[in-house]
């Protein structure tokens, strides 16, 4: 039964080896654990899994493993309505709130989940209709509809106690959630690059006692003091779609500026065309010209697009498909020459990967990008400089 | 040998589990959680729970695997050969036992700290790996192999600073101090300040939770800061209406400079707070 467990674990992508599992075996032959659930957890927990990274990866395959071996109490009893309602407003922003007002607003809403819950009889995980977790329906947990309505693992499943594994208390561990200040600056510490440019003014000790051996004289040597030399250019998406992730963009940002010695930034809305912005107030009075750029800054920079690329599918293909002016030439155009000009190149993109599918022009952007479109999380950042960095 | 918590120390049910694994199968146990949850106390707490020595070994940038074992003092030798002492004739005089030769030839089980792993080297951990797994080294200077009376219970804690290689993640136990919650938290404050007024206990806790969740703070305020501040309350004997006001958001917690360390964490709550009475008022 247990080897089940194992490859369950194993399926699920987690590190574990085969002498983690004998460990576990000898623990629980060696009676450290009652016989109980829950402390089962806990052993395997720690015998298997030796990063708090790996803990809701850990969760979610324990849950599954153990739905084969435990009964579970059905939920087609209704969840009431009034806890239902009282969670969605706490989880939703205002602007979110406007855009199922859009939908056909509240009752619809609440109206097709009511009919939902009659009509479904278990639990249900993945999928898009029924409700349950980690799917794309707009009902139940972790899943990525916008216009969803989550419902909490917690109380949904009345009846049967809270389950450790289904708290799924280390989500924000994972390394593949977005990230906060500090892990960007982790993850962008990759790409520092020292190198020796500048004024002479360290003394070398080597070179001096090798030169000063063969000259057979004093000769010493002076060497400039090793400096952070990357030099990165970084390129934003502001306004319209943007909004919702220009807090990350800014964290992203701030967290960049102390780790190189070059940086510089623009701004740009949707889709990169003629011209960029420094400053978003001044947007309309004071911009660069994109070629401007192109020449200014030497193909040593390394750039960073940091982008939803969530729009239509002409504001990148067409010439004056820009919402804001008549571009003459297209957003695929001035994204080719920024590649064709800069080597080392990546595009962010803060929304998840999960949904790049279903969206034409991340698809078309990732493309034109040669595929170097990563999410921002620790995860894919990790990956961008990796490929930065090369 | 089971550990089950001391009145000192509140562990959790799966951390008293991790330890008693730990120590079942002699393993060494890789503590980790966010800075100031307990990762250091928890061996001296095993130590004191279990009535063993305690030996601790504290990291630093420039630490080496091998200071954990032995030092060779080859200057005192010299030194000691040119003024003609007796001693220089045998090398055991010189052979300076580290944290783990102490650990290995204690004549009972000890507990060994190693603390803050992270902090070293890079390829600390890895030099470790067969000291750890088999007990045992071999010192080249006297050619002796020096094997453990007793397997020591070995504490690892680390601060997620480095990544640690996989080899040495393979030969421990795991475990991650979350963040306890406000039973546990309650819990905790009752063993350090038993003494503590129910009202102001309650009052405190509301305040060290709002401002845990002050979005966007550098540093949140973990359980030894949490700590420090209800000593100062105590100390200054702050009655509990001053926590307390009609809309708690509206007030900056007194001494609040035990809460938040950061400048930039202080402006940002002070900011909130102005902002919410601006709004309120």
């Amino acid at each position: 039964m247990l080897i089940d467990f194992f490859l369950k674990l194993k399926s699920h992508r987690l590190p574990v080896s085969i002498k983690e599992y004998l460990t576990l075996l000898e623990a629980m032959g060696s009676g450290v654990i009652g016989p109980s659930v829950d402390d089962f957890y806990y052993l395997s927990r720690t015998a298997l899994v030796k990063d708090e990274a790996n803990f809701d990866k850990f969760d979610r395959a324990f849950s599954e493993f153990w739905q084969g071996v435990e009964t579970i109490p059905g939920i087609e009893a209704s969840i009431p309505l009034e806890w239902l309602l009282k969670q969605v407003e706490l989880q939703l922003t205002e602007e979110e709130k406007k855009q199922i007002q859009a939908l056909g607003g509240w009752e619809k809403l609440m109206e097709t989940l009511k009919a939902r819950l009659e009509e479904q009889k278990g639990r249900h995980q993945g999928g898009s209709k029924w409700i349950g977790t980690g799917g794309t329906s707009p009902f139940g947990a972790y899943g990525y509809n916008p216009e969803g309505i989550r419902i909490g693992q917690d109380k949904g499943r009345n009846r049967s106690a809270v389950k450790v594994w289904d708290a799924r208390a280390y989500r924000n561990l994972d390394d593949s959630v977005e990230l906060g200040t500090r892990n960007i600056k982790v993850a962008l510490r990759r790409l520092r690059k020292f190198a020796r440019e500048g004024a002479p003014d360290e003394f070398d000790l080597d070179n001096t006692i090798q030169s000063t051996a063969k000259k057979a004289y004093l000769d010493i040597h002076m060497r400039p003091e090793r400096r952070n030399a990357i030099k990165v250019l970084m390129l934003m998406d502001i306004g319209g779609t943007m909004d919702d992730h220009i807090k990350l963009a800014a964290e992203l940002f701030s967290a960049s500026k102390t780790e190189f010695k070059h940086l510089e930034f623009y701004y740009f809305h949707n889709c990169l065309y003629d011209f960029v912005w420094k400053d978003n107030r001044r947007r309309h009075s004071e911009r660069t010209r994109t070629w401007e750029l192109l020449h200014k800054y030497g193909h040593d920079y390394k750039v960073i697009f940091v982008g939803d690329a969530t729009m239509s599918p002409y504001e990148i293909l067409q010439p004056g498909g820009s919402v804001e002016y008549f571009n003459e030439e297209a957003g695929a155009v001035w994204v080719k020459r920024v590649t064709d000009v800069y080597a080392k190149c990546v595009w962010l993109n803060p929304e998840p990967e999960e949904i790049w599918g279903y969206r034409q022009s991340i698809q078309i952007l990732k493309e034109l990008m040669g595929n170097r479109m990563y999410p921002t999380t620790l995860a894919g950042l990790e990956q961008a400089m990796r490929v930065l960095a090369k | 040998m089971r550990f089950s918590g001391s009145a000192e120390y509140v562990a959790t049910d799966d951390l008293t589990l991790a330890v008693n694994a730990a120590i079942t199968l002699q393993r060494p146990l890789l503590v980790k959680g966010e800075p100031g949850t307990g990762k250091t106390m928890l061996a001296v707490q095993v130590a004191k729970a279990l009535d063993v020595p305690l030996l601790e070994w504290h990291i630093k940038s420039t630490t080496k695997a091998q200071q954990g074992l032995y030092e060779y003092d080859a200057v005192s030798r010299l030194r000691d050969s040119q003024l003609g002492d007796s001693r220089v004739h045998d090398i055991h005089n010189y052979i300076v036992k580290g944290m783990l030769w102490q650990a290995f030839t204690a004549d009972s089980p000890v507990v060994l700290l190693i603390d803050e792993v992270d902090k070293a080297d890079i390829e600390f951990p890895n030099d470790l790996l067969r000291e750890l797994d088999r007990m045992e080294f071999y010192v080249y200077e006297t050619r002796e192999l020096v094997r453990a009376r007793h397997r020591p219970i070995v504490f690892i804690t680390s601060n997620n600073e480095k990544e640690l290689p996989d080899a040495f993640l393979r030969r421990c136990f795991f475990h991650y101090i979350r963040f306890p919650d406000k039973e546990t938290m309650e819990r905790i404050v009752g063993v350090h300040y038993p003494s503590l007024k129910k009202s102001l206990l309650r009052e405190a806790m509301e305040v060290f939770f709002e401002v845990r969740e002050v979005p966007g703070l550098k540093k949140k305020p973990s359980t030894s800061e949490l700590l420090d501040w209800l000593k100062l309350l105590l100390a200054e004997d702050i009655p509990p209406d001053a926590l307390r006001s009609k809309d708690r958001k509206t007030i900056i917690p007194p001494l609040h400079g035990a809460l938040l360390k950061n400048e930039q964490d202080v402006h940002l709550f002070e900011r909130l707070v102005f902002m919410t009475r601006a709004k309120g008022g």
